[in-house]
């Protein structure tokens, strides 16, 4: 039998209020902000059909390399990205935080740290109010001391029925 | 008296001018189910889709849910969702592999020919046998081609081929583009939904005029060429096939480039292995192949070609539409499959660099529509420079709007046969 290692509540405290800030900057539009939070080989992921579908032959709702990230924000930044001008009001609220990792001060091999975590988020906007919810699943990176996203993973609980556009930052 | 006697067509659809009601009417809706979706050809399904003996998709013909399956001997069938007894629905997976379907209510069993294998305690029913008469409804008449799989509600009426017309040359074309001459839809799809009436989507799909507007942020950003071959300047044309099916031919303005792949944004020396595949298959005709491109093709009513991705259009009320989208994949060409791909995702489905834009206009005009005036949506563009192509079909600029004029046609002569 093993012993239940303590929980370092200062990282996880700290880790919350990175994906707190992230959340934020993403419901308030402030994309250069978010964008700043990547790191440079980062991979933003909403997989379709279900959570575990390989997204290099299936299908997914997004499936951005840093790049493609880095056009995204700029398309949002752009007066003609109509499905977000005007932009969404959003706020959405994160729970269960959870540190993933067997012992996360070992940030794993690669040195990143796996986080899940439960969001609900509202949208409005002229087509009325949209509430998408899921798990999203983090791998944080420090950075010259800071926490940056190498890999964030949406899984939206109904990722498998016909959705309405999602173009603002989920 | 049946929806489609009581709305005055005559009166809603004009040769340069279409009513808003025509979007937002129920009693329109439901002439549209009858004369339409339960009774032209509507698209189903890729064969590709159920590889497999005993392999089955849940796919629809507008809001009906429709089987398709492929039996031992490898046909394939398309059966309405609804158990024969008390009408339940006997599959409720998107996809799987069963050679039977067991309604969860009464134990009722299905073959996927959709014949009654068999229901249990049988002799509540005195000794009368019921598998001949209660098997699965079947979709009338099915017939597909190049694996595209079309269904039709309706016991006669024209064949497929009739129906398709020279919109199966564009068909043709695509599979062209596969150096083993075959299209797989095995990627999955994507599903939007969106708040607003089918036609809105099946006219903007061949729309040359919308993308340079539409589009300008991506087009923008990605420094991006297309919005050209959708400008004042372009030689691309705009093309009425005949029988509602439409498309923007592009083909003028890649074959003025010259250069293979252009169509795809790319060049030869980045798919060697696609390249070389398609010089094998086709010889001295893969240049020209290569130079032309993929379709983009709007076959009435609900099957998109969008050059490297399919688009299927679900009506499911009179105000909202659900369009299921998914990457062509060619047989024998993996590195062209895995671009194609990637670069499908980034521009369809709900967070698409081009389709949320589209799908954000759809559901304007849904709203716009419903603004009481001018009444009438306007389809002059392009009028005074309508000419006949040398195949005898209606084309003009890349920006007309031929296709819209063409679809209304043939809308109207289905919605007002037989009155």
């Amino acid at each position: 039998m093993t012993t239940a290692r303590p929980l370092d509540v200062d990282l996880l405290r700290e880790v919350e209020q990175f994906l707190f800030r992230e959340a934020r900057l993403a419901d308030e539009g402030d994309y250069d902000g978010w964008e700043a939070l990547w790191t440079d080989d980062g991979v933003y992921w909403i997989p379709a059909n279900g959570d575990d579908v390989d997204p290099t032959t299936q299908m997914s709702i997004l499936y951005d390399n840093r790049s493609r990230i880095a056009l995204r924000v700029r398309q949002l930044k752009h007066d003609k990205r109509h499905s977000q001008n005007p932009k969404s009001r959003l706020r959405r609220i994160l729970g269960n935080v959870e540190l993933l990792d067997a012992d996360p001060s070992e940030a794993g091999a690669d040195g990143d740290l796996a986080v899940g975590a439960n969001f609900i988020v509202y949208e409005s906007r002229e087509r009325g109010t949209t509430i998408w919810g899921g798990r999203t699943e983090y791998r944080l990176r420090r950075v010259d001391g800071a926490w940056r996203l190498a890999r964030k993973k949406v899984m939206l609980v109904d990722n498998d029925r016909p959705l309405s556009t999602l173009a603002f930052l989920v | 008296m049946s929806a489609a006697t009581t709305v005055p067509w005559d009166r809603l659809i004009e040769a340069d001018r279409v009513h808003g009601s025509l979007y937002t009417d129920p009693a329109v809706w439901e002439a549209e189910l009858e004369r339409i979706w339960y009774r032209t050809w509507v698209y189903v399904g890729h064969e590709s889709e159920v590889p497999e003996t005993n392999d089955y998709v849940l796919k629809s013909i507008g809001p009906q849910p429709v089987i398709m399956t492929r039996d031992r001997q490898g046909g394939i069938h398309l059966l309405l969702n609804r158990c024969s007894h008390r009408a339940n629905l006997v599959c409720d997976a998107a996809k799987g592999n069963s050679s039977a379907f067991r309604c969860p209510y009464h134990g009722w069993t299905f073959a996927n020919t959709g014949a009654l294998l068999g229901y249990p305690f049988s002799s509540g029913y005195g000794g009368r046998e019921l598998k001949s008469e209660l098997g699965l409804a079947r979709v009338p008449r099915m017939e597909s081609y190049h694996g595209f799989v079309f269904g039709s509600l309706a016991e006669d009426g024209p064949t497929l081929a009739e129906h398709l017309g020279d919109a199966a040359g564009e068909i043709d074309r695509l599979v062209r583009l596969s150096p083993e001459g075959k299209v797989q839809l095995t990627a999955g799809w994507l599903q939007h939904k969106v708040r607003a009436n089918w036609k809105m989507l099946l006219e903007n799909e061949t729309d040359g005029y919308h993308p340079q507007f539409v589009h300008a942020s991506i087009f923008a950003v990605a420094d991006s060429g297309i919005g050209e071959l959708y400008g004042e300047k372009s030689t691309a044309v705009s093309r009425d096939l005949g029988g509602g099916h439409t498309e923007n031919d592009l083909r003028p303005e890649f074959r003025r480039i010259g250069e293979p792949l252009r169509w795809f944004g790319t060049s030869a020396d980045r798919l060697p292995d696609y390249v070389a595949a398609m010089r094998a298959a086709h010889g001295e005709a893969a240049e020209q192949i290569l130079v032309e491109g993929s379709p983009h093709v709007m076959i009435f009513p609900n099957l998109f070609i969008a050059e490297i991705q399919i688009f299927v259009l679900q009506p499911v009320a009179v105000d909202e539409t659900v369009q299921h989208v998914t990457a062509i994949q060619f047989g024998g060409a993996p590195d062209l499959n895995r671009r194609m791909l990637q670069q499908t995702l980034g521009s369809v489905g709900p967070a698409g660099f081009l389709l949320a834009d589209d799908s954000e206009m759809y559901e304007r005009n849904q709203r716009g529509v419903q603004v009481r005036r001018p009444e009438w949506l306007v389809l002059k563009r392009g009028l005074h420079r309508e000419r006949v192509d040398e195949r005898g079909h209606l084309v003009a600029d890349a920006t007309d709007e031929v296709p819209m004029r063409a679809m209304w046609k043939h809308y109207r002569s289905l919605m007002e046969d037989g009155r």
